[in-house]
């Protein structure tokens, strides 16, 4: 009898539930539509392409029947990486379009300009391909969520490392000036624990023409480990620099800056051999992962959906990654496609299997915890690939 | 008589008959100035918004259309203005809790004071040495803004954030809404002190010098205070165009003042059409606002060749821009009245 009525009410509860579907602005019975705003001019218009990524990986949901028979439509914006006018292009995509959320936006300082806006107004702004460590504060904002693991995460990796392996390493490190240089650096000082190990530190500012007379500097130091706090341009100029002055460090190097094409085969893969960075993807070129099923799906992907993509640039595959978990989000929130919901969803991953993560990474949130990855490994180049070695270091 | 002066007399002559159509003319910015008004009932929240950022850039070139247009000088670095006065207006709301719509009045203060210090030396140089002088003040400015130095100050590269409160609440007015009136405020007060201006002496100073400095010399004119005055109004508009697109924006960065901003102000100007007080700063402020969004639609990832391409277009077509086209467009309607102003054509003001 109990158990009859247990079925029958739960069959109620469900069918109600099939039944009432709730939508917020951006979603219907038929259609599903976010943003995604990233730098397609400008600076950083190589990043543009996670745009272009993440509207083709959902033209091939489409081409599936969509998610819970609805059609994702995403629409891409332009910041220019300049801050107003990401807030113009949220704006527009929040008020005009009515979106029903905004996620994969690529950039610090662009974002930083959106941040009260998409709290006051509530729309979520999910899976920022940034690094900062203030996105992940979900009681002041409830309603942000970055994707990957934050720069601060990264740079006590490096610092857990050399303080185990190289207690007596005497550390030079380059700097971009600004959010993104410093966050390595306060969270890799701290990690030490012992200022006196960093005997140089040396700052770089984005205008700058080449880092020539910093690395000199970081040289006469008497510094034995190098640490490569630079953006891609920057980090294959102190890199071939090293090797032009014949400066013979332990090179560690910000997995921001890691892309063989992008980097190292500018920097020369000779001067880049023996680099340490670390990594929370597989990387496609790289014929450990020949066999591997998310390679090859994301593989088949590039060839069907995405064919600007570069095997050298991390963001194109990382992408996919993000698209994937913002799919998975949408087809769990079912027919509850609220903006409440889907940041209820988003904050309960446990243990969510992305795509192109490397074995024993995992996506984990909680109503507390925005940082969705906080794991990486450890990856050094053989003067050709990358190669993993140690355990997945988790940090928190 | 030379030529210059035969020209300088027929400038210097022609505002008086401009009197004729006056009362025409007042009804019909009256007129103007009422719908710009209005729209805060009509539009809401994102358009307001970009009607405040494109009033705050009309400003702007208003400004640099007084410097560039009618006083002749080029600047590639006004960006440089703009982003004191915003900074002067952030700092303002974020250190001492000014209400938002006084900060323009301290940014314009700010950045006079700052166009002053740097106009004294910088306006020795002339013509292409003026723009490049400004040129590298455009370029430093992001750094400097970024730098440790005045990080206390300026937030260095994490920026400001600005809490700006909404008008009090028996005007019924939204955040939006407050800050669009704010900034209609401004731009009618600066319309107008732009139209006085080059109508009144310091207008015929302004030509005089661009046209024959020599000459203006002679004829009584003070041809470095009146360069100093265009310069230092050019300042004053764009710094607080600055601040009312900071308070709009509700946020300040180093990267939102890329010296990219300082080519677009000039490319405001210039396309809207030099010598044009009014209209042709409006007109540019509207292009570099709206029209690369549209250019993103026509092709994604190349918007700024089709943008390069539509400002080269405008340029062969018409040289005087967008103001210039519709003068062209409003000619050929009404063609008797304007053959006079026809002749006068190949003058940029």
């Amino acid at each position: 009898m109990l158990k009859s009525t247990t079925a029958l009410v739960l069959g109620l509860t469900l069918a109600s539930g099939a039944m009432a579907a709730t939508y917020d602005k951006g979603a219907s019975d038929d259609e599903i539509k976010f943003g995604t705003i990233v730098p397609l001019s400008g600076p950083a218009s190589a990043y543009g392409s996670t745009g272009t990524c993440i509207a083709a990986y959902f033209d091939m949901v489409n081409d599936k029947g969509g998610i819970n028979g609805r059609k994702v439509s995403v629409s891409v914006q332009d910041d220019g990486y300049n801050p107003a006018k990401m807030l113009e292009q949220a704006r527009r995509l929040v008020e005009r379009e009515g979106v029903l959320f905004i996620a994969g936006n690529i950039g610090t300082p662009t974002n930083s300009a959106i941040h009260r806006y998409m709290n006051q107004r509530k729309v979520p702004h999910l899976f920022l391909t940034t690094g900062a460590s203030k996105w992940d504060d979900p009681e002041n904002y409830p309603w942000t969520m970055p994707y990957i693991p934050s720069y601060a995460a990264e740079g006590r990796i490096y610092a857990k490392y050399i303080k185990e392996n190289m207690p007596d390493a005497k550390i030079g490190i380059l700097y971009q000036n600004d959010d993104f240089g410093r966050d390595y650096m306060d969270a890799f000082i701290d990690q030490l624990g012992d200022e006196s190990m960093v005997v140089s530190a040396v700052s770089y500012d984005t205008s700058a023409a080449t880092v020539d007379s910093q690395m000199s500097t970081l040289k006469e130091s008497g510094a034995d480990v190098f640490f490569n706090v630079a953006s891609p341009k920057f980090a294959a100029q102190a890199i071939r620099r090293a090797g032009e002055i014949g400066w013979d460090a332990t090179q560690f190097l910000v997995s921001v800056s890691n892309a063989k094409s992008a980097v190292l085969e500018p920097a020369g893969l000779d001067h880049s051999t023996g680099i340490i960075s670390t990594q929370y993807l597989k990387e496609p070129t790289n014929p450990a992962y020949a066999e591997d099923a998310d390679v090859q799906a994301w593989q088949a992907f590039k060839a069907e959906y995405f064919p600007k993509a570069s095997d050298g640039n991390w963001w194109d595959w990382s992408c996919y990654s993000t698209a994937y978990t913002i799919e998975h989000v949408l087809a769990q929130a079912g027919d509850e496609l609220t903006r409440e919901n889907l940041m209820k969803v988003a904050s309960n991953l446990e243990g969510f299997e992305a795509p192109m993560l490397l074995p024993g990474i995992t996506v984990n949130t909680a109503a507390d915890d925005f940082a969705p990855i906080e794991a990486m490994s450890l990856m050094k180049f053989d003067g050709d690939n990358w190669a993993l070695f140690g355990d997945v270091i988790a940090v928190d | 008589m030379t030529m210059e002066s035969t020209d300088m007399t027929q400038a210097l002559s022609a505002p008086r008959s401009r009197k004729v159509s006056l009362p025409f003319a007042r009804l019909g910015y009256g007129a103007a100035a009422l719908a710009l008004l209005a729209a805060t009932g009509v539009l809401e929240g994102y358009e307001l918004f970009l009607a405040s950022s494109i009033l705050s850039y009309a400003i702007a070139a208003m400004g640099l259309n007084v410097l560039m247009g009618y006083n002749g000088q080029i600047s590639l670095g006004h960006g440089a203005f703009f982003a004191i006065g915003a900074y002067a207006a952030a700092i303002c709301i974020d250190r001492f809790a000014v209400p938002f719509a006084l900060t323009p009045v301290i940014a314009g203060i700010v950045g006079m004071g700052a166009g002053w210090l740097i106009g004294k030396p910088a306006l020795r140089l002339e013509g292409v040495y003026l723009a490049l002088a400004t040129f590298g003040l455009a370029i430093a400015t992001p750094t400097v803004l970024r730098s440790d130095l005045f990080a206390e100050w300026t937030g260095g590269v994490q920026g400001l954030f600005l809490l700006i409160n909404p008008a009090p609440e028996w005007a019924g007015l939204d955040l939006d809404q407050s800050i669009y009136l704010a900034v209609v405020g401004y731009f009618l007060l600066f319309a107008f002190l732009t139209l006085r201006l080059v109508r009144g002496l310091n207008g015929k100073a302004w030509i005089a010098t661009r046209d024959n400095p020599i000459a203006a010399r002679a004829m009584g004119f003070d041809v470095t205070r009146a360069k100093t005055r265009a310069f230092v109004f050019s300042v004053l508009a764009c710094s607080v165009g600055g601040a009312l697109q900071a308070v709009a924006v509700q946020f300040v960065a180093p990267d939102s003042f890329p010296f990219f901003l300082s080519i677009s102000l000039f490319t405001a100007v210039v396309v809207g059409g030099l010598c044009s007080p009014l209209v042709g700063p409006l007109l540019g402020a509207v292009f570099i606002v709206m029209v690369p969004n549209v250019t993103e639609e026509i092709w994604q990832g190349g918007s700024w060749a089709v943008y390069g391409g539509v400002i080269i277009a405008i340029m062969a077509i018409q040289p005087r821009g967008l103001a210039g086209m519709l003068g062209w467009v409003k000619g050929k309607l009404t063609t008797h009245t304007n053959r006079k102003q026809q002749t006068g054509r190949n003058r940029p003001c």
